[in-house]
Parts: C-alpha cells; sequence; structure tokens
C-alpha cells in the first residue's frame, strides 16, 4: 500500500538535474526546449532542479571526457535514492562523433549506469519526451 | 580571516556547460576570480586531422550546437580559398539565411537563460516560445532543428523550397514585432534596467585592451563586426546596421543583442527576398585539396569566430585550427567580475553568451581529494593519439 502510493509520488513528480559532460550543446538546448512552453514537459509534473541533491533523474548530454568523469560521478552519488539516469543524444549514448578521440572516455555508461538512452543529433524535444514517458511506465512497473 | 573562496561550476543550475570560475570573496564582494576552463575538451582539433574534408564539416558542425553554422561557414570560407572555389551565389544567399535565422535562435536563447538568471522567468519562457519559430523556419530548410548540416565545400546541400518563402516571411514579421517588444521591454521596464545598469561595467579602453569581440565588445562601444569589416557572403550588397552601444554594463549587452534581433530579421527578409536564381552549389568538388594555407572569419552570434586550415595536398586537412569567441571574452568577464558582488556573478558569466563547447583546448585533470594535477603536454596528447585511445 505504501509502497504504491511512493510509487505513484515518483512516477508524478520526477524532478530532472541536467548534466552536461561535455556535449556541443546542442542536446542541451533541446533539453531546455523540452521544458518551454512549445512542448512543456512540466504537464507530466517534471521540473527542472538546480542541485542534484534535490532530483530524481539526472539527464546527462554528451560524451564524458577526461576532465568531467569525476565530477560526473560525484553528481551521481550526490543523487538521493531512486536515481535514474537518461543518456540524451548519440554522443551521451556511446560516444558519437566524438568516438576515439583521446580526451573522450565513451557515453556516459562510461562512468556511471544508465536506465534510458535517447539517441539523436541532436535529439528532438519529441525524442526526448517519448524517452522520459519510457521512464516513468519502467518506474511504474510497466515494461517500457 | 581566512579567504573564502566560492567555486561556481563545473555543475551549475546557472552554467549550462561544465565550467569553473572560482570566486575569492570577502563578505559580498568578489576580490579575485578565475576561470578554470576544459571540462568540455574533446580533441576535435586532432581528430579532424585524421578525417577528410567532408568528415571535418559534419564534425565541427558538433563543435557547438549553437553556433553550429558559424563553426562550418568559417571552416568551408577557409577550405574554400585554399581551393579557389567561387560558390554559386544562391548558395552564398541560402549561407547567408542560415547565419543570420542561427544569430535570431542564438540571442533569442541568450535573453531567455540571461531573464532567467536576474530571476525574470517570464523573459525565459516568452523568448523561448518566440524562438520556436525560427526553429520551425531552420528544420524545414535544413532538416534539422540543431547541427543544421547546410554547408557544403562548394555551396550548401539543399535548395529552400520556393513556394515556402511566403511562410518563412510572415513567421520572420512575427519575430520582428516580438524583438520589438523586447527592445521596449528593455527600454521601458524600469526593474530589467533596474537590476542590470551601472552593473559590471566593461569601459572602451578595457574592452580593445582585453581584445574583446562580438556583442560583449559592441555594448562597451568598439565597433568590431566582420560582416562589416570583412564582408563574407552577400553581406557586401546587404543593407543593415552595425549596433554598438555606449554603456559597457550588463544593460548594453542586453540591448545590443535586441537591437541586433531586429537586424538580424531585416537581412534575413532581405535575403528572402532578394534569392538569386541559379545554381546552389558547384557541379565537382575536388576531394583533394591543393596544399596552402588559409584563414576564415566570420561573425558569429557571439562574436568573430577564426579558422585556422592548412592543406597538404591530401584528402585530410593538415591542421585545422578554431579559435572560437568565447574565448576571447572570457578574460574580460574574469576582469569585470573583480570587485563586484558574488549575487551579480551568474548574470554576468551569462553576459557574454558563453559557449564553453567551442572554447576548451586544453583538459587539466585534477585528483580532487589529493589535490594531484595531471597536466596532459604536448607529447602526452601525441602519444594518446598514436595510441588511438
Amino acid at each position: 500500500m505504501l509502497q504504491s502510493l511512493v510509487n505513484w509520488a515518483r512516477v508524478k513528480s520526477p524532478w530532472l538535474v541536467h548534466v552536461n559532460t561535455g556535449a556541443c550543446n546542442g542536446c542541451d538546448i533541446e533539453v531546455l526546449a523540452a521544458l518551454m512552453p512549445r512542448f512543456d514537459v512540466e504537464r507530466f509534473g517534471i521540473l527542472l532542479q538546480g542541485t542534484p541533491r534535490h532530483a530524481d533523474v539526472l539527464v546527462c548530454s554528451g560524451p564524458v571526457t577526461r576532465q568531467v568523469k569525476d565530477r560526473v560521478v560525484r553528481v551521481y552519488e550526490q543523487t538521493p535514492a531512486p536515481k535514474f539516469v537518461v543518456a540524451v543524444g548519440t554522443c551521451a549514448c556511446n560516444g558519437g562523433v566524438f568516438r576515439g578521440n583521446y580526451n573522450v572516455l565513451g557515453g556516459i555508461d562510461a562512468a556511471i549506469p544508465v536506465d534510458a538512452y535517447i539517441p539523436g543529433c541532436a535529439a528532438s524535444p519529441p525524442a526526448i519526451i517519448d524517452g522520459v514517458v519510457k521512464l516513468l511506465l519502467k518506474l511504474q512497473g510497466k515494461a517500457g | 580571516m581566512a579567504e573564502i573562496k566560492v567555486p561556481i561550476g563545473p555543475q551549475h543550475p546557472a552554467l549550462e556547460e561544465p565550467e569553473l570560475f572560482l570566486l575569492t570573496v570577502d563578505g559580498e564582494e568578489i576580490v579575485d576570480a578565475e576561470a578554470r576552463i576544459g571540462y568540455n575538451h574533446r580533441g576535435m582539433e586532432k581528430s579532424a586531422e585524421f578525417r577528410s574534408y567532408m568528415q571535418v564539416l559534419y564534425l565541427y558542425e558538433r563543435i557547438c550546437g549553437i553556433c553550429s553554422h558559424t563553426h562550418t561557414s568559417c571552416f568551408v570560407l577557409a577550405t574554400e580559398e585554399i581551393a579557389g572555389l567561387e560558390v554559386p551565389k544562391r548558395g552564398k544567399a541560402i549561407r547567408t539565411l542560415v547565419g543570420e535565422l542561427e544569430r535570431i535562435h542564438s540571442h533569442l536563447l541568450w535573453l531567455g537563460i540571461a531573464g532567467h538568471e536576474i530571476g525574470f522567468d517570464t523573459l525565459w519562457m516568452y523568448s523561448w516560445r518566440d524562438r520556436e519559430l525560427v526553429m520551425d523556419i531552420l528544420e524545414e530548410i535544413c532538416g534539422n532543428r540543431v547541427n543544421y548540416g547546410i554547408n557544403t565545400i562548394g555551396g550548401v546541400r539543399r535548395d529552400i523550397p520556393v513556394e515556402k518563402i511566403d511562410d518563412y516571411l510572415k513567421a520572420i514579421d512575427i519575430l520582428e514585432e516580438r524583438s520589438g517588444y523586447y527592445a521596449k521591454v528593455a527600454f521601458e521596464e524600469g526593474t530589467l534596467a533596474a537590476r542590470l545598469s551601472g552593473v559590471h561595467v566593461l569601459t572602451k579602453e578595457k574592452a580593445i585592451e582585453l581584445c574583446t569581440c562580438g556583442p560583449t565588445g559592441r555594448a562597451s562601444g568598439v565597433a568590431t563586426d566582420i560582416r562589416f569589416e570583412e564582408p563574407y557572403f552577400i553581406y557586401d550588397e546587404i543593407p543593415f546596421d552595425l549596433i554598438t552601444w555606449e554603456s559597457g554594463d550588463l544593460f548594453g549587452r542586453v540591448v545590443v543583442r535586441v537591437l541586433e534581433l531586429i537586424e538580424s530579421c531585416k537581412i534575413a527578409r532581405y535575403v528572402l527576398q532578394n534569392m538569386p536564381d541559379g545554381p546552389y552549389r558547384l557541379e565537382k568538388v575536388p576531394k583533394k585539396i591543393p596544399a596552402g594555407e588559409a584563414v576564415g572569419r566570420y561573425e558569429g552570434p557571439r562574436g568573430e569566430d577564426i579558422h585556422y586550415v592548412r592543406a597538404n595536398g591530401t584528402e585530410c586537412p593538415d591542421r585545422a585550427k578554431v579559435r572560437a569567441p568565447t574565448y576571447q571574452n572570457i578574460p574580460a568577464v574574469v576582469e569585470t567580475l573583480k570587485g563586484s558582488y558574488i549575487a551579480d556573478a551568474p548574470i554576468a558569466i551569462a553576459s557574454m553568451d558563453p559557449c564553453f563547447s567551442c572554447t576548451d583546448r586544453m583538459a587539466v585533470v585534477r585528483d580532487i581529494r589529493s589535490g594531484k594535477e595531471s597536466r596532459m603536454r604536448v607529447r602526452d596528447l601525441s602519444k594518446l593519439a598514436k595510441e588511438g585511445k
């Protein structure tokens, strides 16, 4: 009973924090565009937070560079459990066009575990909304 | 009292990108500021040396998602100069059009972020709503909202749909009207001027001394614009004004960008109404670019972008160096941060429209707990590159 209440609360108000791990900004502006009036993911109760300590979902964009890796792991550790990681964009999924560069370790999963991958260069707001909704379905226990 | 250091970044709500500004504060006042960049360094210049010119174009599109057309345009300008290619006029016009639409989208984006930084979220929502109009045009012309992929060596990849030009003109009319509204907000809405006037003043002398470029410099009265100084594409035919503002404070940077929005709308309309006929790309473009070197200069939304390309007669460039405008503007912002208040720091950093993904040239990996620092030297980099990691 209590668990279903907690689940309901989680699904209705997932709070995001946006982590750029070395992206080209393309996915970042699309993540913000998804929060803006045209696409408006706030209708799902999704809010952008300033600090990982308030967040449930880490929205990561970009390949993980050598310099930023420790910071990403720290941000992940600061996020209270249960936490979910969404990798936005092709670079975040596997390194994309930057794969193989000397300063790039690979996708987000080179640093932290990832729950949902959203491909696209840059991932468009509809794709981001689709990915987030699938994550919410997963949270509800329905296979997404 | 021991000095207190306040880090802004690398993960900070005021910064979209992972960068660190280390502020030494005394009470509310900032006594020293230091910018540490490099979190976004991905080693693109090195990897460009192993790719053909067309692949480099694809790669350099992704230097920065906001000013992606800037970087490809700059690169093709340099490459076409080496190869001695003359782009058809329609191709140049389409490049100019996409460049101006990009400037509109970038300035609207910046206006929203700046509004957010000073707690004016209504402006954020408004400007991002209007930005969707220009994103729609870009998506129809180029096929993608971000990273347009319109440039190719010797022209552009797609023609613009002629039957849609009227729709675009209507959208640009709406955008111009909205830009006028923002100008009205900036001049008449008291809170915006009260929050930003006289904050972080960068004098004209200081701006010239620190080599600022783009809107940051123009807000301090430095009349610098590559579209005037060294017209590329078809800018020499287009009538438009160079916007400068004398105040040098944050308010001036808002005013310059808002007035530039209106100018960009005018340029885009002029190009759409006077679209030259003919082919939009060259039929044949050599795969191998003859040996030589050239510098491309382009006025991006943030300022002057410079690409240096050296060709060695093969399919791959020998060197393709990028100097992005944000790199040029960081010293000015760090300078004005000193002596100001900590509450002004986020908007001060945002005021230069930072784009660190263009900027980062070198990475410093530091173990936070032990404080040990490992710098990447040139020989380390070349070793890593040879290992192909």
